[in-house]
């Protein structure tokens, strides 16, 4: 399982990887919403935690369709699925190892970006808390979503469909709880809601995932 | 017996390509599948790795014996060839990556990139995976695809050191290995006849 971590990891930082693909996305999002909506700090912070969740969300979805895609490409996927590692600890690794690779950055990035936002002082607390317990779920759901799609060629469009209701409460609560602590109101409400979510998604989703990968490879 | 098949049928597409085959594998023994090209032999083996289901019949095997090489390698091209094999010896519990790599003289292309090798030593490179996983029954499609007369002398040897270890193997290929020990079993006779449809919904239509 380790091996299997270990490889997915370098793979994304070696080259053609998509390490910074997510990350890029999210900066642009970021840096253009600023100009777009034009010079009025008053306005910024009010969207700012709207915006950085949405801009995350979104990274995350561009990058989802490798997760499943590439090694279903080059037969590893057949290989794996034969191999002595069950499918459910596979699907939960490559949930993980999509995180680490695109959650973590863009939870890392949002404390910064935050700024461009005008995001206010008290909000940081609550958008790293909110981003650290929701971008894990939007990893497992975002497995799911590419697992059905296994085998379809680019099938990116039909993931996004899928995936994108099954978004919702995430985004929801996620970006209640980070305006609900910009605003200096208590958050731990919406905090709790998304903690939910996040780990009843990790318990059961990847027992999806892998009965998902199983039918598709028939 | 490491792997017994009793009566299966198998599907592709959700049509039935073969039906009736039953197929036992003794230690040490090899079966070489023929049949035209979209004969079933894929199917069958898939079916036999466990990727899908048989229609009928029953497929006896320990599912901890088996290893499956398809038509692609699964090679990572962003890997070097000992990156590559590395992963699948940890996967499948520590085989021994450097013999495997010297049984298919790869070892002076251990720090290469995959992405870099040829077709046929890309095809070496999956078939080393066979020796690092250490399971009783290699089930390989067409294996001496894009392989040279020494590679596939290679794969021949490996193939023998295998089954006089104890293994067994299924092969699919339309080549000669040159194998005077291993059975032959053409799936031609066992093509399935036209689907007799006996489906819950066909009531309906």
């Amino acid at each position: 399982m380790i091996a299997l971590l270990i490889r997915d990891l370098r793979l994304a930082v070696r080259a053609g990887g998509g390490l910074g693909l997510g990350l890029a996305f999210f900066l642009i999002v970021v840096v253009l919403v600023p100009f777009a909506v034009g010079p009025r700090a008053d306005l910024h912070r009010v969207i700012a935690p709207g915006v950085l969740w949405l801009g995350a969300l979104l990274a995350c979805l561009l990058s989802l369709d490798r997760i499943f895609a590439l090694d279903h490409e080059d037969g590893s996927l057949d290989l794996l699925a034969t191999a002595p590692l069950p499918l459910e600890a596979l699907t939960a690794i490559k949930a993980l190892a999509h995180w680490l690779t695109t959650g973590l950055p863009l939870v890392l990035a949002a404390s910064v970006l935050a700024i461009l936002m005008n995001l206010p002082a008290q909000g940081y607390v609550p958008l790293f808390a909110s981003l650290v317990l929701g971008t894990p779920a939007l990893s497992v759901i975002g497995t799911f979503g590419a697992a059905l799609t296994v085998g379809v060629r680019r099938g990116g469009l039909l993931m996004s469909l899928l995936v994108l209701p099954l978004y919702v409460p995430t985004l929801i609560f996620g970006a209640e709880a980070a305006r609900r602590g910009a605003e200096g109101l208590p958050y731990a409400t919406p905090l709790m809601m998304l903690a939910g979510i996040t780990f009843a998604v990790i318990a059961l989703l990847p027992f999806a995932s892998a009965a998902v990968v199983r039918v598709n490879l028939r | 017996m490491l792997l017994t098949a009793q009566n299966i049928s198998v599907a592709r597409g959700g049509i039935a390509v073969l039906e009736g085959v039953t197929l036992a594998l003794a230690t040490g023994q090899a079966v070489v599948l023929r049949g035209p090209n979209g004969a079933g032999k894929t199917t069958l083996l898939r079916t036999l790795a466990g990727l899908q289901p048989p229609l009928k019949g029953t497929v006896e095997a320990d599912e901890a014996a088996l290893v499956y090489a398809g038509h692609a390698d699964g090679i990572k091209g962003a890997l070097s060839v000992h990156e590559n094999l590395g992963f699948w010896a940890s996967i499948f519990g520590g085989g021994d990556v450097d013999a495997a790599l010297a049984a298919y003289s790869l070892a002076p292309l251990a720090d290469r990139p995959a992405a870099a090798l040829s077709a046929g030593q890309k095809r070496r490179l999956g078939l080393a995976r066979l020796i690092v996983a250490r399971r009783a029954v290699w089930l390989l499609d067409e294996p001496t695809v894009s392989l040279d007369t020494a590679a596939t002398a290679m794969f021949v040897a490996a193939l023998r050191a295998h089954l006089a270890g104890g293994g067994g193997a299924i092969i699919a290929t339309h080549i000669e290995l040159g194998l005077n020990e291993a059975g032959t079993l053409d799936v031609g006779p066992y093509k399935a006849r036209a689907a007799a449809f006996d489906d819950f919904d066909e009531a309906f239509l």
